[in-house]
């Protein structure tokens, strides 16, 4: 009799009632916390996966994944989408059951997102790869350009400044991956890695043939041209350095909130002001700045791809941040300052 | 909806299942599109057919009709602007690379190196693509009118199944004809050293176009095979979660 009453009256009552500590259970005596029951259904199917009863209401969407997983190990945590209508967004690991617009018997449609892998691995090989193969062409290595000039090395110092340049922004990289960001999502679909990867690898291939070329020729304007471009892409390393980590620093360790990001102190955070990402702005400027050194038309074509596939996320993200705050600044632009 | 990168598939499906109603004078527009190029390709097969009746050759049939083809294969881009103004619900990338692989047969071998134009392989796409064009657009223009006949819908689901790998048989026999022709001459190719610092050589070019045809060709084929139990055979097919 008792628990039917708790239950008629949980089902009326707004759930932050029943708070989200667990409360010790009083013993030999009626239930106190009320279980969720809760059933995964295919959403495409609507096939019935899997029945879970005596669910604590505490748990999270991971739980429940790490549940479903244990009854069918081929489809791991990261690899399900948990949503509460079948065309719906995806339920977030964090989101608690009990918080969610259920009754206690909550119904999940559950599709399979395919293999995935981890962030961390994609951006190190997408960067290790290009780092690789430019040197491959820098030092000439047999088979790539005719024989008399194996191992050779270029009679000109913008070649040997092209090297420096590629190497340390895919060095900046890494080592960005490994320290500095942090990404909300913890996989992505295994096929990116492929996708990615013959995306650098294949462009960085292709710049790293001509500007190694023994048949390169120098930039048109000399010294001049060379040294304004190099200052160029310092200044946008530093600036896209800069950004990186104040990106890092708005976000506090393990918490998923989001913050929106302002100008701090750095000088060149004070984009921020007009542009909402301006990490794919000082991206662009590098790129840009290293076309102008090495005059080079590949070169100029994987800035111009970067620069499309830049804007797009630049304006997904400007759309997600306008979508999330009320209060987001008018004045920002995606990637271009008042442009784009 | 809004849809995040890993949702793009569920949004295009939505859009798919939404329920289009055409303004009027898109649908005007797109039937008077339909039959003129209805219209433009009948009078390319009958073109050809009055030649080859007359000559009893193939020789020179090609240069005859050489103009007439070039402008109603190249109008054709319009249908990658309808699909992306959305008034015709197919996908832009589909509809492009179609659209640009026969203006690329057109304008950049047959239309540039001479010496094929006299092939069989020539007169074979020429004869599935005005076979299969003639059917597309009348299959459209009906469509638009709402007055299909059964043997057009008949014809436009069963011809490819052999008139698709003959056009691609016709195709790829031209570009390796055409091979040694661009060799000789280093057309369209630009050599090191050069101020762009780049190269390029038509010839490979050529050769990666040949061999891109067999990871792309199964995939239009099985796309259209796809196409045609839905509507022929009205199987109801549960697209793969992508």
């Amino acid at each position: 009799m008792d628990t039917l009453a708790l239950e008629a009256k949980s089902n009326g009552q707004e759930k932050k009632s029943s708070a989200p500590r667990p409360r010790p259970k009083p013993p030999k005596k009626a239930k106190r916390i009320v279980y969720f029951e809760v059933e995964i259904v295919d959403a495409k199917t609507k096939e019935k996966l899997l029945l879970l009863d005596k669910v604590e209401p505490t748990s999270t969407i991971l739980d429940i994944k790490a549940l479903f997983h244990k009854s069918n190990p081929q489809w791991y945590p990261a690899r399900q989408s948990l949503r509460l209508d079948p065309k719906g967004k995806g339920l977030k690991d964090e989101d608690i059951l009990q918080t969610l617009p259920v009754g206690t018997t909550a119904s999940f449609y559950f599709s399979d997102l395919g293999a995935q892998i981890a962030w961390g691995t994609v951006f190190l090989s997408e960067c290790y790869g290009p780092l690789l193969i430019y040197l491959m062409f820098y030092f000439r290595l047999p088979f790539i350009y005719a024989p008399k000039y194996d191992f050779s090395s270029s009679k000109h110092w913008v070649v040997h400044l092209a090297c420096m340049c590629h190497s340390f922004h895919y060095v900046k990289r890494i080592l960005e991956t490994l320290f500095i960001h942090r990404i909300s999502h913890g996989t992505m679909p295994l096929r990116n890695i492929f996708k990615n990867c013959s995306y650098y690898w294949c462009f960085a291939a292709w710049m790293a043939y001509y500007i190694n070329h023994p048949l390169y020729t120098p930039p048109y304007y000399g010294q001049q041209q060379v040294k304004t471009a190099l200052i160029i892409f310092l200044f946008c390393q530093v600036g896209n350095f800069s950004i990186n980590i104040a990106l890092r620093n708005l976000k506090c360790s393990g918490s998923k909130v989001k913050k929106i990001p302002h100008p701090t102190k750095n000088p060149f955070t004070w984009i921020f002001a007009l542009v909402s990402c301006p990490n794919y702005t000082y991206e662009l400027g590098s790129w840009m700045g290293f076309t102008v050194m090495t005059q080079c038309l590949p070169v100029a074509f994987f800035t111009i791809v970067g620069f499309v596939l830049m804007t797009v996320w630049a304006r997904g993200k400007h759309r997600n941040y306008r979508k999330e705050f009320r209060d987001y600044p008018t004045l920002r632009s995606p990637i271009l300052p008042f442009i784009l | 909806m809004v849809s995040t990168e890993e949702d793009g598939s569920v949004e295009e499906k939505e859009n798919n299942n939404k329920k289009r109603t055409k303004s009027a004078i898109a649908v005007a527009w797109l039937t008077f599109y339909n039959i003129a190029m209805t219209a433009g390709w009948l009078v390319l097969a009958m073109a050809m057919m009055r030649f080859y009746l007359q000559k009893g050759t193939h020789k020179g049939l090609y240069k005859s009709i050489a103009r007439t083809l070039k402008f109603f294969q190249t109008i054709a881009l319009i249908e990658v602007v309808h699909c992306a103004i959305g008034i015709v619900r197919t996908s832009v990338i589909v509809t492009g690379v179609q659209v640009c692989s026969r203006i690329f047969m057109v304008w950049f071998i047959t239309n540039s190196i001479k010496q094929i134009q006299n092939e069989e392989s020539v007169i074979l796409f020429l004869f599935v693509w005005t076979f299969t064009e003639i059917t597309r657009y009348s299959f459209y223009t009906f469509n638009l009118l709402n007055h299909l006949p059964y043997f057009i819908k008949w014809a436009r689901y069963n011809m490819f199944i052999i008139m698709y790998p003959l056009g691609v048989a016709g195709e790829l026999l031209t570009i390796y004809t055409a091979l040694p022709y661009v060799r000789k001459t280093g057309m369209f190719s630009m050599r090191l050293p050069n101020k762009y610092n780049i190269s390029f050589d038509y010839y490979y070019f050529l050769t990666i176009v040949m061999l891109s045809y067999i990871p792309l060709f199964p995939q239009l084929y099985f796309h259209m095979l796809r196409q045609r139990r839905k509507v022929l055979l009205g199987e109801i097919i549960v697209e793969k979660d992508e």
